[in-house]
C-alpha cells in the first residue's frame, strides 16, 4: 500500500471546489477566440442597427414637419393680444421649428427622462444581454449532464454547493463581462452619462447585474439539470425573452403601457435592473429610487436562489 | 477488520418505482483484487457502480467501501475512491494537465502535493508529451488513459473502472489492460470493474460476477467458472438422422449431451481422450461422424451456460451507443 494515504490529505473546500470548477468554465470561453469575438459582435450588431434605427427623437423634432413659408392660424384660435376678426395672422416658422423642438425636448424628458432615446436603449440592452447570457449559460450543465462530467464531480467529494455555485458565477461573469463590452460600446456611440454619473457607479451598475444573473441562473440551473436534451430549455427561454422584455421598461416606459402590462412590468425583475443601471448612469442620481431598485433584486436573488440551489441539490444527491 | 474491502448486501435500484435495474444483489470485493461485472447492456452493471460511487442513492439494501456505509458516509467514500467512468468525461477544451489539476482540486490535495503527482500519473500512462495539448486532439486509447490518471490523482485505495476499454480497437484495449495492471500493482489498489467484454474479464479480473437482469447469477474466478462447466466440450455432427443422445451418455467422463441445431453439444472431462471414444462408438453402432470440434471452455461459455445466450448478441446495440455518444461528444464542439 502507497504510504501517503488518501483521507488524511484530502481536504476539499468550498471555496477551492467553487474557483477550480467556475475557472473551468471561464478557461472554456476565454480560450475560444471565436466566442469571444461572437460575444463583443452580438452587442455591437444589435446596438448598431437598433439603437440607432429607433430614432424616437429625430420624431418629436422640427426636421420631422415640413415648414415652407410662414403658416397660417386658424381665425377661431384665440390669440392674445385680440386682433380684429378677418385679420389673418401668420407664424414665423423659425419660431415655431424652435417651440417644436423644445416640445420634442420635453416629451423626450418626461417619457425617457433623458432626450436621447439612443441613452435610455442602450441600458435596456444591457439588461437584455444579462437575461439572455444568465439563462443561456446556466443550461451547459445540461452538457455536463450527458456526458458523464457531472457524475465524475458528484463521486468527488468536492461541496455539493461548489458544483451549482460555479454554474452560477459562470453565468454571471459572462453577463457581467457583456455588460461592460455594451457600456463600453454605447459610450463610444454616443451615450450620455448624467451629471450625477461617476465611476463609482459602475461599481452599483456590477452589484444589479449580479444580483439579476444569481437569480436568473440558478432557477435556470435547477430547470436544466433535470433536462436530458439541450431542446426543452432552449425552448423555454425563447418563450420567456420576449415577454420579460417587452414587459418591462427595457426599450419604453412602464407608465404609458395599459395598466394589465404595467402590473406585469411591476413584477418584473427586468424592470428593476434597467431602472438601477439608468439611475446609476444616465439619469440624475435618486436614492429612495435606487434602494428600492436594489431591495427588490435582492430579494429577487435570495429567494430564486435558494429555490434553484434546493431543486438542484436534490437532483444531485438523487 | 476484515479483508473486504467492498461489501454489499441486497443493493437495489429501482428508477420511476416500476423499472428495477439492479435487484438484490450481494457480494464482496477482498482486499487487493480485480473483481469484475460481467454482463450485457442494461444488465446493472453502471447502475450498482454509480451506487458505490455514491453518485446514486440505493432504493433498498446497503453497501460499505473500506467500511464506510455508502450513504451514511458517502463523503468518505468519495475521498478513498477513484472513478474512472464509461464515458469520456474530461472536458475537451482544457489541456490534460489541466484536466488533471481540475481533478485535483475537486479532491482538495494541496497544490504542490498535486502538481508533482500529476507529473508523476501523466508519465506512467505516457501522455508527458502531450500534457499541453487540449484533450479534443487526443485519441480514445490518450482520452482513456487520461481518465486513468484522473482517477488516480488522490492515491485511491479502490478504483472503480466502468467498462474501461469501451469503444476502444483491439490493440488499445490490450494496452489498456497494461495500463491497468501496472497501476494496480504500483499503487496496490483494490479494483471494481465492469465489462461486456469476455477477454476483458478473462484477463484481468480475479474473481468475477456474472450480472443479468440487475441480478448476480454466478460468482468466482474465471478457471473456478470454467471448471464449473465440467470440462471441455466436444460438438459432433453424424451423418445420420437419428438420436444418439444416449449412446454418447453411455461413455465415459461424458456429463452431458444436449442437442443443438442437428449438432451434439458433449460437455466431458478430458475432451481429448473422450472424442476418439465416442466416435468409436458411434462407428461400432453404425453411425457416421461427419464432423467434430473440441473446445476447451471460455467465458464465452460460461456465459452461455448461465444466462442461456451469448453475450455476442448485446454487442450490436453497444456499438450503436458507442457511435451516438461519438456524434454527441460532436455536437458539443461548439
Amino acid at each position: 500500500m502507497s504510504e501517503a494515504s488518501a483521507p488524511e490529505e484530502c481536504k476539499p473546500s468550498l471555496a477551492r471546489g467553487l474557483w477550480a470548477l467556475t475557472r473551468r468554465e471561464l478557461k472554456k470561453w476565454l480560450n475560444d477566440p471565436v466566442m469571444l469575438v461572437m460575444f463583443v459582435l452580438q452587442p455591437l450588431i444589435w446596438m448598431g442597427l437598433l439603437g440607432k434605427s429607433m430614432n424616437i427623437g429625430g420624431l418629436f423634432s422640427a426636421n420631422n414637419i415640413n415648414l415652407q413659408g410662414p403658416i397660417p392660424i386658424p381665425s377661431n384660435a384665440v390669440i392674445s393680444p385680440p386682433v380684429p376678426p378677418g385679420t389673418t395672422v401668420f407664424l414665423n416658422g423659425t419660431l415655431l421649428s424652435q417651440m417644436i423642438d423644445e416640445m420634442g425636448s420635453s416629451i423626450m424628458q418626461n417619457t425617457f427622462g433623458v432626450t436621447d432615446y439612443f441613452s435610455f436603449m442602450a441600458i435596456g440592452m444591457v439588461s437584455m444581454i444579462v437575461m439572455t447570457t444568465t439563462m443561456f449559460s446556466g443550461m451547459s450543465i445540461v452538457w455536463d449532464r450527458r456526458l458523464g462530467f457531472l457524475d465524475k464531480v458528484i463521486s468527488t467529494p468536492v461541496s455539493r454547493a461548489a458544483i451549482i455555485f460555479a454554474k452560477i458565477l459562470n453565468a454571471t461573469f459572462r453577463a457581467m463581462f457583456q455588460a461592460t463590452v455594451i457600456l463600453a460600446l454605447a459610450y463610444l456611440l454616443g451615450l450620455q452619462f448624467s451629471s450625477t454619473f461617476t465611476p463609482l457607479n459602475l461599481l452599483g451598475v456590477y452589484a444589479a447585474i449580479f444580483l439579476l444573473g444569481v437569480g436568473l441562473s440558478s432557477v435556470f440551473i435547477a430547470f436544466s439539470i433535470r433536462s436530458t436534451r439541450m431542446e426543452r430549455p432552449m425552448q423555454f427561454v425563447s418563450l420567456i425573452t420576449m415577454p420579460l422584455m417587452f414587459a418591462s421598461n427595457t426599450f419604453f416606459p412602464v407608465n404609458l403601457m395599459p395598466d394589465w402590462m404595467q402590473a406585469i412590468a411591476k413584477v418584473n425583475p427586468l424592470t428593476y435592473l434597467t431602472d438601477a443601471i439608468r439611475r446609476l448612469t444616465i439619469l440624475p442620481m435618486d436614492a429612495t429610487a435606487l434602494i428600492l431598485d436594489f431591495t427588490y433584486l435582492g430579494l429577487f436573488a435570495a429567494v430564486l436562489a435558494t429555490i434553484g440551489i434546493v431543486l438542484a441539490w436534490r437532483y444531485l444527491t438523487r | 477488520m476484515t479483508d473486504e474491502v467492498i461489501k454489499a448486501e441486497n443493493l437495489t435500484k429501482i428508477f420511476n418505482r416500476s423499472l428495477v435495474a439492479v435487484d438484490h444483489v450481494t457480494f464482496s470485493v477482498r482486499e487487493g483484487e480485480i473483481f469484475g461485472f460481467l454482463g450485457p447492456n442494461g444488465a446493472g452493471k453502471t447502475t450498482t457502480i454509480n451506487m458505490l460511487i455514491t453518485v446514486l442513492k440505493p432504493t433498498e439494501g446497503t453497501a460499505s467501501v473500506l467500511g464506510f456505509d455508502i450513504v451514511k458516509q458517502a463523503n468518505e467514500v468519495r475521498k478513498v475512491i477513484g472513478v474512472v467512468p464509461q464515458e469520456y468525461t474530461a472536458d475537451e477544451d482544457l489541456t490534460g494537465y489541466e484536466n488533471i489539476m481540475l481533478c485535483a482540486d475537486l479532491y482538495g490535495i494541496p497544490r504542490d502535493i498535486a502538481k508533482k503527482r500529476a507529473l508523476e500519473l501523466l508519465e506512467l500512462v505516457e501522455l508527458t508529451e502531450f500534457k499541453d495539448k487540449r484533450v479534443e486532439t487526443y485519441s480514445g486509447g490518450m482520452r482513456r488513459r487520461l481518465e486513468l490518471a484522473c482517477g488516480l490523482i488522490n492515491r485511491p485505495k479502490v478504483l472503480f473502472l466502468d467498462e474501461p476499454t469501451l469503444g476502444l480497437d483491439v490493440q488499445t484495449r490490450a494496452a489498456t489492460w497494461e495500463y491497468i495492471r501496472r497501476l494496480k500493482k504500483e499503487y496496490g489498489m483494490t479494483l471494481f470493474m465492469t465489462t461486456h467484454y469476455l477477454e476483458e474479464a478473462d484477463a484481468l479480473c480475479d474473481r468475477i460476477a456474472i450480472i443479468d437482469h440487475g441480478k448476480i447469477i454466478v460468482t468466482g474466478s474465471p478457471s473456478e467458472l470454467k471448471d464449473s462447466l465440467g470440462g471441455d466440450i466436444i460438438t459432433i455432427t453424424i451423418k445420420e438422422n437419428a438420436d444418439v443422445t444416449d449412446i454418447i451418455k453411455s461413455i465415459e467422463n461424458v456429463k452431458e449431451v444436449r442437442e443443438e441445431n442437428g449438432a451434439y453439444r458433449v460437455k466431458t472431462a478430458k475432451g481429448e481422450a473422450t472424442a476418439p471414444l465416442i466416435i468409436e462408438a458411434l462407428r461400432r453402432k453404425g453411425f457416421t461422424v461427419t464432423r467434430l470440434s473440441l473446445t476447451e471452455p471460455t467465458l464465452n461459455e460460461v456465459y452461455l451456460e448461465y444466462t442461456g445466450r451469448a453475450i455476442r448478441d448485446m454487442e450490436e446495440s453497444r456499438e450503436s451507443f458507442i457511435a451516438q455518444r461519438i456524434t454527441l461528444r460532436r455536437a458539443r464542439g461548439r
